[in-house]
Formats: C-alpha cells, structure tokens, sequence
C-alpha cells in the first residue's frame, strides 16, 4: 500500500533533560501514505518524542528530516507549516470557539489575505473566507461534525471533542499527521470505529499517520509498522507480526 | 439558515452607522440635545475607541494590559505638539494629527509587545503597568510640553462628526479584524496557546499585531482628546485612567465589541448623571459598578433571570 517515498526520517534522534535521557538513540522511518505505530510502557518517552517531533523541544541530538529538509531546531508554528500537524494526549481545543472556527484556525494558516484586506473585508477576503469555509465543512463531514458546525467546542461530548481535534490537525493540510493517544477515555466500540475513520482518513487524505497508542490489539489491527519504546530506547522496530513474537516486548509489557 | 453575504452584512453596518449619525446630529441642530450633552456624546465615543481597542488585547488576546492610558497620552502629546507647531488648513492638519498621533502610539505599541512576548498574566500586567507609568512621567519631565503644568492652548479641532465617524471606525473595523483569519488566530492564542503553535499560528506576530493595533487606537482617541480639550495634563493619563478603561472592558465583557460600546456609553453617562449628589457621586459609582458585575455575572442573578425569563414565557 505504502510507497516508497519516505516522508520523515529520524535519525539518532536524543534529548537529556538535566541528567534524564529522555529519548535515546531512536530511528525511525516513515513512508508515504503510511500508518505507523509508537508503543511502549507509560513514561517510555512516546509523548516526549511527539514534542520534539513539533519542535517543542529542540533535540539534544540527532536530525529530523521532513521529506528530506532538516527541520531540527524551527519552531513549532515552522513545523506545523512544513506539513506536521498533532493532536494532543490531553484534548486542547480552543474551546470557548465554535466548532467550525477550531477548523477555520488552522486553514486560516494557508489562506494568505493580509490584516488590511480582512479588516475592509475586501474581495479577496470574501473568496478566501468562502473557500475555507466550504473546506471546514467539507473536513468536518469527515467525522460527521457538520451539524455541531456552530456549538462551542466545549459543548461537545467527550468522544467528538477528539475527532475535532483531528479535524483541526487536518486543517493545517500535514503530509504527516501525528496522534498523541486518540483513543483514550473511548470504549471498545468508539475506538473501533474511530480507528476505522483514522484509516479512511489516511487513504482520503493520502498523508501519513504516527500513532501512539496504548491498546496494542487495536495498534496491532491497523499499523503498518511499529515501533516499541522502552525507557527512551528503541526496543523494537517492524511488522505487527514480529512486534508480537519479539521476546523483549513481550516482557517490557508483561515483567519477566 | 439565517446566511446574510458579506456585502450585505457590510451595508447593514454601514446604515445603522449612517442613521444613529444622522439622528444624534439633528437632534443637536434642533436642540433637544444640549451643548452639555453633546461634550458627554463626544467623551463617550472617545471612550468607545479606547474600551475597544484594549479589549482587542484584553479580552480576545486575553492578556491584561494595565497601560493602555499611556498610549493614549502618547497619541494626545504627539497630535497636540504637531498641529501647534504646524499651520495648514485645519482640515489637513486634524487628519495628520490624528494619524501621526495613532502611528505614534502603533510605535510605542510596537516596542512594549517586545519584551511582553515571553510574559504572560500577572508579569504582563506589571510590564504594561510599568510603561504606563513611564510614559507619564516623561511627560511630567519634558519642559517643552509644560511637564506637569500642562500643555495649553491646543486648536480645538474635535468635533462630534469627527469623533463618531472615528468610533464607528474603530467598531466595524474592530470586528471585521476579529472574524478574520488574523481574528480567529488572536483569540486562538488566548484559547490555547500550545495548540495553536501547532496548528501553525506563529504566535508572536499575532501577540504583536494587537498590541500594535490597539495602541494605535488608543494614540488616536488621545489624540481626539487633545484637539477637544485644548489642553493636556501628564496626571490625566494616570494608572486610574488606565484602570477606567479596563473596567469598561470587563464589564462590557471580555470579548465581545457590543459590550464595551454599551458599557463604555453607561459609565461615562453615570458620573455625570450623579452630578446632582455631588458627595455621594464615587460613592453611589461604585455600588452601581459592583452590582452590575452582579447582575451579569454571579450565577445566582443568572439564575433568577432565568427563572423570570422562563415565567414570562409560561405566561405568553
């Protein structure tokens, strides 16, 4: 399914807190169009990689290259703009905005209308305001938000406050796409079904997708490749078949 | 859907902006509204453009700035000094003023939002708290504009026309910056500003834009202050002020435009209103302050309102 072109690639990647090695020495290679999973026992450092992923800590060492171009050391909004966008393990929508607004935030980024056109609402200002508009709806369909379009953020259920958070990561148009956890707090139905939509969004779409996840059967059904984190190292790397089957997983998750 | 287009939308603005003119205006001609009134109609339209303008940093940037009086006394030191050093024809040299005292200002908003970018809450507010004192005593210093014996003897250029058409200005573009792609970043950096980084927002250059937009703002209703005066007083622009317009900000609601024009409209009337128990005026200010706070916001009223709105509609 996957291509061969490789959208990010990580190399030695590390970075120290004070004397806490928080991540070590990670590699990691994603593909076009590919669904990769992150794994590893609580405070294994998989959120900590999201962070220095969107730059929101600089690496100690190693080199983040986003098709191809090192994109060590650019500040997250950078980031965002070169095509990574996140979602958070603790929901953080801009909730005292409605749900349609979270969207046109991020599509916002693309539309290049200057203060002076917004403020005299100038042509060019309506074109562009209608075509992001027409877009949010058209990514808000996507997980069956359309109706919520004018709620507040915070007024919705748990379950959907974490598919807008996609839909708004979706917004800054990211050729990767980076889930911190979608499925926590979901119960087995909800999960599957948001597993379902997080590949239909994928083929749709055609970026890629990292995924940390803690439910490994669900990681297990839908990943193409996975990576398990162990205290900050790299334990292992590969197919869901061999994740399964390696020794040291096995035993980082279940104790000797 | 109640789907009203752009331009319709900007009509609409622009007529009821055009009648509420036209009506205070034939009202003065005709006289049922006094001399007296019409200075409280100017003070209350600069007043408008302050509320307004601070609560594009307070309430949609959502950082409390506590200095807005010190853009103000830039903008009205800066105008004055220009048209009385300047002879043109006034209706040249009032428009100049006016903009060079709110890109004055837009400057010193400029500088401020600097060293402000890393700050957040209480430490913002001491930065801006700060500044406003510095600029005021500046003022108090400067022997040219008459340091705190006052700068006297400026044209009275300020005319109600000028002032509303300012304040509608400020309004309506004030609004139209909010529902654009710059507004909805400004207020998503108050909502979250981890997610909006990495939602692409570069921060700091939305940070700064309000800053610098509403100091411009606050240099121009300075500057109109001035020209309707004729004459400027560092004490004036003092912390109190500051605090003032902050106070007619919150209380029309953080947030929201038709509020702070409402807000702005009632506490410039109230003291004057009150004149008549000229002891008791700060005193009953206040009471009158603290219980419309109540009344908007503790949840009891709230739901009391509720429970009377709910009545009514039985009784329909």
């Amino acid at each position: 399914m996957s291509s061969n072109k490789v959208v990010l690639e990580v190399e030695d990647l590390g970075i120290n807190f004070g004397g806490l090695r928080a991540v070590d020495n990670l590699n990691m290679t994603i593909h076009e169009n590919e669904l990769y999973g992150l794994i590893g026992p609580n405070g294994a450092g998989k959120t900590t990689v999201f962070n220095i992923l969107t730059g929101v800590y600089p690496p100690t060492d190693g080199t983040i290259k986003l098709e191809g171009q090192v994109i060590n050391g650019k500040t997250p909004h950078e980031i965002a703009q070169l095509g990574i966008a996140r979602t958070f393990q603790n929901i953080r929508l801009f909730k005292d905005m409605t749900v349609k607004e979270n969207v046109l935030v991020s599509l916002g980024v693309h539309a290049d209308y200057d203060v002076v056109t917004g403020m005299f609402k100038l042509p060019k200002f309506h074109a562009q305001e209608v075509a992001m508009e027409d877009e949010a709806m058209r990514l808000l369909d996507v997980f069956e938000l359309r109706d919520d379009c004018d709620k507040l953020a915070r007024n919705l259920p748990y379950g959907e406050q974490r598919e807008l958070e996609i839909v708004r990561a979706l917004g800054a148009r990211p050729k990767l796409l980076l889930l911190d956890e979608p499925a926590a707090g979901m119960n087995p139905q909800e999960t599957e079904n948001l597993m379902r939509t997080i590949d239909v969004v994928r083929k749709q779409f055609g970026i890629s997708i990292l995924l940390i996840e803690h439910d490994m059967k669900l990681v297990m059904g839908i990943c193409e490749k996975i990576t398990v984190l162990n205290y900050g190292a790299m334990l292992a790397c590969g197919t869901p078949e061999e994740i399964q089957n390696n020794p040291q997983v096995i035993s980082a998750y279940l104790g000797e | 859907m109640k789907k009203v287009s752009f331009k319709q939308q900007l009509l609409i603005e622009l007529g009821i902006t055009l009648g509420l003119f036209l009506l205070l205006q034939v009202l003065m001609n005709l006289g049922v509204i006094t001399t007296y009134w019409k200075g409280i109609f100017i003070t209350i339209c600069i007043n408008v453009i302050l509320t307004v303008s601070l609560n594009i940093t307070s309430g949609f940037l959502g950082e409390l700035a506590l200095g807005h009086a010190g853009f103000m006394a830039a903008g009205a030191y800066i105008a004055a000094v220009f048209s009385k050093s300047i002879a043109l024809i006034p209706s040249v040299e009032f428009p100049l003023a006016l903009l060079i005292g709110g890109l004055f200002a837009m400057l010193l908003g400029y500088l401020v939002s600097i060293p402000t970018l890393r700050l957040r809450g209480d430490y913002l507010a001491i930065i801006t708290l700060a500044f406003g004192e510095i600029v005021r005593n500046v003022l108090l210093n400067i022997k040219f504009t008459g340091g705190a014996g006052g700068y006297s003897s400026i044209p009275k250029y300020t005319t109600f026309p000028w002032t509303f058409f300012l304040a509608a200005a400020c309004v309506l573009l004030s609004r139209s910056l909010i529902n654009s792609r710059q507004g909805r970043a400004i207020i998503s950096i108050r909502e979250d500003e981890i997610a909006a980084e990495s939602s692409g927002i570069d921060t700091n250059k939305y940070k700064k834009l309000a800053f610098v937009y509403s100091a411009f703002f606050a240099g121009i209703a300075g500057a109109l202050y001035a020209h309707y005066m004729g004459f400027l007083q560092p004490a004036y622009f003092n912390l109190d002020k500051s605090i003032e317009i902050l106070v007619m900000c919150v209380l029309g609601g953080m947030g929201n435009i038709t509020g702070s024009i409402i807000s702005a409209s009632i506490l410039t009337i109230l003291p004057e209103a009150l004149r008549q128990i000229a002891d008791y005026r700060m005193l009953v200010y206040s009471v009158v302050l603290i219980v419309m706070m109540l009344v908007k916001y503790a949840p009891q009223f709230q739901g009391l309102l509720a429970k009377f709105k709910h009545q009514k509609e039985e009784e329909a």
